[in-house]
């Protein structure tokens, strides 16, 4: 290799290609973005509309019910279900996720990997398997299509993902931290919320959001455990416009900008913590 | 570690408290979680074993009582569709999982080169991890739709079709349009943990095998490589805890068409299950898919245990 320009013309050729190829994996979800914000009979244009000529928020307005076309999907509905079960099952999970994460990374026990291996296994329980015994279960006990029902079930599909993840993060925080607090006389309680807890916040909040997205985006237990707005959620709403005789593209679009959008938002702030949670956790167990 | 490292300077009663008091707090702290776990994933694992021995369907609800043993699991073995759908899933997975570890590999390496923008890099790589699997299935059903999809008016446009090719109507085709969605939306897992392994690994070894006149290739297979494994393992096993997930793209694709040719083990457990109502046969299924996703799991998970070790890491 010479100096000078080859070097730095290789460097940029580098630096371009991936920034193209990056942007290429991403055109899939962008034309999907795009096309929320078309009307109907552009998505349906021959020959094709390639930029949007007519753009506009009617799709939206249209699926949530707004304005005068009527829509027999009640959009608002399951995103407050989606909202209620996913919050729920989220801080649920995050605490109970919390205790053992803290126990694995705290405490010497027998079997200690075995335990957390048996954990794990647990979460690789594919849904559609669980959703068959799930289905008949929860119709005995009253919890088919209800929002604790599916509550309960996020709750379990993330606390092992909670306990992996912030087992990682209270290994970060010197144990010393919270036995001098000890030695000034807080109670382990105390010590743990006032220097531990603060400590690995970021990490926990990665968990969290972890979490949330998991249940957020849900689709195989949901679809079978939920039938009416009292407890459908957005994942399951969205094949609604499938079920229908003729596919409604603009409308399932403007759903998948809604169902995507707060996905997007909270892991663009959480993205580094989430990434160093799962490769620290994993490589210190 | 112990919280209590220097136990010398406390009191006697402290320490016994402690000892004491150690032993049993782990138990308390993990019995919230194995509770939860108990109640909503073991309890329906046993039930679900339970009504694979009997010829439970929907609409005859006192057959849950008849004991027929091993009988579904027998004509399991003789069916076809189960067969297929089995040996499918198979397939897909390991072309799945092969092609997004060499993908995410390739797109970690790229973008721990560049240094102008890489952070904007790495927030646009998770943007496909973001989508759910569902979403990803409804995109691609649009995209890859013969009359309105892009992909269609695209290749038409460019000149290199002269008509609609049916992605999402011929069998193969449509299996390989259910794979591209599957290694879309999970590559970016590999890509994400390898770049991390990329940037805890320390520089001092590559620099000693260039000194030392390794070629780029070189220093890739036997440093690089060696010390990206357990990353390799790691993403794997996030990525066996949910293989299931292609269940949510295949059912708003195709929903197992044409003709059953993108039937994978998890359509067909949902469809024997809750549109057949045959609920006996289906738990036999869904009880082995299970069992298959666990030792799969388990596993990864010892490998990633000895690959650790190798590696002198903490244990």
């Amino acid at each position: 290799m010479k100096l000078g320009s080859p070097v730095h013309l290789r460097g940029f050729a580098t630096w371009s290609g991936t920034f193209l190829l990056m942007g290429v994996i991403c055109l899939p979800g962008i034309w999907v973005m795009i096309s929320a914000i078309r009307p109907t009979r552009e998505i349906l244009a021959r020959p094709p509309i390639w930029w949007p000529e007519d753009p506009s928020w009617a799709n939206f307005a249209r699926i949530f019910g707004l304005g005068d076309t009527l829509v027999g999907i009640p959009v608002h509905t399951y995103f407050w279900n989606s909202l209620v079960v996913s919050l729920t099952s989220t801080i649920v999970a995050l605490v109970i996720g919390m205790a053992g994460g803290y126990a694995f990374a705290r405490y010497r026990f027998r079997f200690k990997n075995a335990w957390f291996l048996g954990l794990m296994l647990f979460r690789a329980v594919p849904g559609i398997a669980l959703s068959l015994p799930l289905f008949i279960l929860w119709s005995w006990f009253g919890l088919i299509d209800t929002p604790l029902g599916l509550i309960l079930v996020y709750v379990a599909l993330n606390v092992p993902f909670t306990i992996w993840l912030t087992d990682g993060f209270f290994r970060l925080v010197p144990p010393s931290l919270s036995e001098a607090a000890q030695m000034d006389g807080c109670t382990p309680w105390q010590a743990f919320w006032k220097i531990e807890f603060p400590l690995a916040r970021p990490g926990i909040a990665a968990a969290g959001i972890f979490a949330f997205l998991t249940s957020w985006n849900e689709f195989a237990l949901a679809s079978h455990l939920t039938r009416s707005t009292d407890s459908k959620t957005l994942p399951v709403g969205l094949m609604d416009f499938t079920a229908q005789f003729t596919i409604d593209w603009a409308g399932m679009c403007a759903m998948a900008v809604i169902i995507i959008v707060p996905t997007l938002i909270l892991t663009f702030f959480v993205q580094k913590h989430l990434i160093s949670g799962l490769t620290l956790g994993a490589m210190k167990g | 570690m112990s919280p209590s490292t220097d136990q010398e300077n406390l009191p006697a009663v402290t320490r016994l408290f402690r000892r004491h008091h150690s032993a049993l707090t782990p138990l308390l702290l993990l019995s919230p979680a194995l509770l939860i776990l108990l109640f909503v994933i073991a309890l329906p694992m046993a039930f679900s074993l339970y009504a694979s021995f009997t010829p439970y369907r929907m609409t005859r609800p006192d057959s849950i009582e008849t004991f027929i043993g091993l009988r579904n699991y027998i004509r399991l073995i003789g069916n076809d569709d189960f067969w297929a759908a089995f040996l499918r899933t198979l397939l897909f997975l390991a072309i799945a999982l092969n092609l997004e570890l060499i993908l995410g590999l390739g797109i970690a390496l790229l973008i721990d080169r560049v240094t102008l923008g890489q952070r904007l890099l790495r927030t646009i790589m998770m943007f496909p991890m973001m989508f759910s699997p569902i979403l990803v299935g409804f995109q691609f059903k649009f995209i890859f739709n013969d009359n309105i999809g892009v992909v269609n008016n695209a290749l038409q446009f460019l000149g290199l079709a002269d008509q609609a090719i049916p992605w999402l109507v011929d069998g193969t085709l449509a299996m390989g349009a259910i794979l591209f969605a599957e290694i879309w939306m999970s590559t970016s897992v590999f890509a994400i943990v390898l770049l991390a392994g990329l940037f805890a690994m320390p520089r001092d070894p590559l620099e000693a095998a260039k000194v030392d006149g390794c070629t780029p290739w070189q220093s890739f297979r036997h440093v690089t490589l060696p010390f990206l494994l357990p990353f390799a393992y790691i993403a794997m096993t996030i990525r066996s805890l949910d293989v299931a997930r292609a269940y949510d793209i295949v059912a708003i694709m195709t929903d197992g068409g044409p003709a059953g040719r993108t039937e994978l083990l998890w359509t067909l457990i949902a469809r024997v299950g809750f549109d057949n109502a045959r609920m006996g046969e289906a738990n036999a299924m869904a009880f082995m898919a299970s069992l298959l996703s666990i030792l799969f799991t388990w596993f990864l998970f010892t490998r990633l245990l000895a690959a650790r070790r190798t590696m002198g890491g903490v244990e």
